[in-house]
């Protein structure tokens, strides 16, 4: 028991560094944007069919795959902001552009149905099937490799908020946009940008899942965004690092629990976000009067 | 808010106008035998019920909920529930229906203290994660079925008129949730409420105690929602978790209320009547499922970029300009078209037309 309880916090911390990548996604199109993409969910499973074509099609290796997947993710995210964001006005633009993101996931994920019909796929690949053992705990290489990307991409993401100018414009507009465009940020273009970056991360974020998840279809989509949505509450909306601490934490719990019962993981999962926001309204890390109405 | 209140138009042509509308809905399965179509109506006026719900607390203050399918689903599981385990059968089973309205409304105060302590964006995702949280307990605990779910008790009527009662009793709940809806918004209770919309801070300030007319609303909300769930259940004769707690539930009525216009009396009414019959007609158009789904999301995503305020405000600004540029014109022609314009402004369906007369003209 002790031992299985052990291998399930491992899975849980590796899975975690995966589900934070696609979380930091969501919440900087939320600090940036002000907006909640609910699309996100869908287009992580988008992302996985995109590797699963190049995979069964073209026989290309998931990881190289990427290559193509993320810039192709990037210019849908761009694309969808460009057409539906975009126009948004007013002060209901928050809800309207979450209609709006619900909507677009709406309609991928009639499209993926149609062209996929709903029965499960999985990607397969050497390091989906074998794995390794260390200090006694058999770990897939998958998850080592899919943790190492992870990590990888999450600072890559950091370098780039904090050591490039154009980081310091995607800070500034978080924080203030009315300030950002009286110094002169061209905020419309670190929106694009930014909505393009937060979506390009669900290819990876898919590619994962896909390989990880034993089998999805796109009514995954519905579970991915719970969870997503859940995580970055918990992390308190906008913070990057509040991000990646709460997917870490929430899925270690979820495996933990899943020793015990697979049926309440989930459940548990998203009590621990209703015992949370009882405790602190603004989440975890969350500054709580940061987007006061 | 609406063009109508601006209109100067003349009560009595309002609500001669409500009162038509009332008469053509209440003879409309008399006129169309056709049980299929009564079936497309009884649909149609749960969701005129529910759309007018849902409006009363997140229209009226501006919160948009996304989980309002667990007070739909609780209603429809505690009908349920209670026929099964007494053993109800026959036409005393409605009498349940105030108990599915009671019981979604005593889970709105745990719901509503939770939900309704954060800010209005975390809000619409904490009702999302509570939604989940009650799908799964349906899926998980034993006294909901599971996976198979709850069945209605069998109800002995022709079949051929087998769907009038529900027709008649969908919308008495459907008008009086209307009625209740226009009774809350001219009140005092739905000027704190709006207040809330506008500014929660400064409501606050002019001493509005906020929680409390937030959390009022949301249990009366709750509460009709429940009631409309559980006679939706002995309609549909079965809940799933995956139906009686659906996620297309809570977009549906949200998109409804914003085709015709948040936080307007009648236009969860309007997108109601135009958004519910529009589905069933492209679900049996097309066969394929997935694409009817397509156009619905493409539906959405068309009103919300073009009509980005409903219909009815959109219309009833259309109709104010078109008063403004309105050339001067013998008392005669002012007065008939006073007339005409009144009539637009006690028709919905009318004053949406406006901006098209003024073209042709």
């Amino acid at each position: 028991m002790a031992h299985q309880i052990y291998e399930a916090v491992v899975d849980g911390l590796l899975v975690g560094a995966v589900y934070g990548l696609m979380a930091v996604g969501l919440t900087l199109i939320f600090g940036v944007l002000d907006i909640i993409n609910i699309a996100q969910g869908i287009l992580v499973v988008l992302g996985a069919y995109l590797s699963y074509v190049l995979a069964v099609h073209l026989h290309i290796d998931l990881f190289l795959g990427l290559l193509i997947t993320v810039p192709a993710m990037f210019v849908i995210g761009v694309a969808i902001y460009w057409a539906f964001i975009r126009p948004l006005r007013g002060p209901e633009r928050t809800s309207m552009s979450l209609l709006a993101s619900y909507a677009i996931a709406l309609i991928i994920e009639g499209v993926l149905y149609w062209i996929f019909s709903p029965s499960l796929v999985t990607l397969n690949a050497w390091y989906v099937i074998s794995g390794v053992r260390v200090f006694g705990f058999y770990l897939p290489y998958i998850y080592l490799f899919a943790a190492a990307l992870a990590v990888l991409l999450v600072t890559a993401l950091y370098a780039f908020l904090y050591r490039t100018g154009f980081g310091r414009s995607v800070r500034a507009t978080m924080q203030d946009q009315t300030a950002a465009r009286l110094v002169g940020i061209d905020v419309k273009r670190v929106a694009a940008l930014t909505f393009g970056i937060g979506v390009a991360l669900t290819a990876v974020g898919g590619m994962v899942y896909g390989a990880t998840s034993g089998g999805f279809n796109p009514n995954s989509g519905y579970d991915l965004i719970s969870r997503l949505l859940a995580i970055i509450i918990l992390g308190g909306l906008g913070s990057i690092g509040g991000a990646l601490a709460a997917a870490v934490f929430m899925i270690t719990i979820e495996s933990v629990v899943d020793v015990w019962s697979p049926n309440w993981a989930i459940v548990v999962f998203y009590a621990a976000l209703v015992i949370v926001l009882i405790v602190r309204p603004a989440g975890l890390f969350g500054r709580s009067a940061v987007r006061a109405q | 808010m609406t063009g109508g209140t601006r209109l100067r138009a003349p009560t009595a042509w309002r609500g001669g106008g409500v009162l038509a509308l009332l008469a053509a809905v209440a003879a409309f399965p008399l006129v169309f035998t056709n049980p299929l179509v009564t079936t497309f109506g009884v649909d149609t006026l749960i969701f005129v019920g529910a759309a007018s719900a849902w409006n009363i607390f997140s229209g009226y203050s501006g919160y948009i909920s996304l989980g309002h399918a667990v007070f739909f689903g609780c209603g429809a599981y505690t009908v349920a529930i209670t026929a099964r385990d007494w053993q109800l059968t026959g036409n005393v089973v409605f009498a349940l229906l105030p108990l599915a309205g009671l019981a979604a409304a005593v889970i709105a105060v745990p719901f509503g203290m939770i939900a309704l302590r954060v800010q209005r964006h975390t809000f619409l995702v904490v009702t999302i994660a509570i939604f989940f949280i009650f799908e799964l307990m349906a899926f998980n605990f034993s006294f909901t079925g599971g996976t198979t779910g709850v069945a209605a008790p069998f109800l002995a009527w022709q079949p051929g008129t087998y769907d009038d009662p529900f027709y008649y009793i969908a919308l008495a709940i459907a008008v009086g949730t209307v009625g209740l809806s226009w009774v809350i918004r001219g009140s005092r209770f739905g000027l704190q409420l709006r207040a809330i919309r506008d500014d929660e801070g400064r409501a606050r300030g002019l001493g509005v105690h906020t929680m409390r007319v937030k959390m009022a609303a949301f249990i009366v909300s709750a509460g009709v929602t429940g009631l409309i769930g559980g006679l939706w259940f002995y309609f549909i004769t079965q809940v799933l978790p995956q139906s009686g707690f659906d996620p297309a539930f809570d977009l549906t009525v949200a998109l409804m209320a914003f085709l015709g216009g948040l936080g307007t009396v009648s236009g969860p009414v309007l997108g109601a009547l135009l958004i519910e019959p529009a589905q069933q007609y492209l679900t049996q158009q097309f066969t394929n499922d997935y694409l009817s789904q397509i156009a619905l999301g493409a539906l959405f995503l068309a009103v919300i970029v073009l009509l980005p305020r409903g219909v009815i405000p959109m219309a009833g600004e259309k109709v104010t300009w078109w008063r403004a540029q309105r050339p001067r014109g013998t008392a005669a022609l002012l007065a008939a078209a006073g007339l005409r314009r009144s009539a637009a402004a006690a028709e919905p369906g009318a004053a949406a037309d406006a901006p098209s007369k003024e073209t042709a003209r």
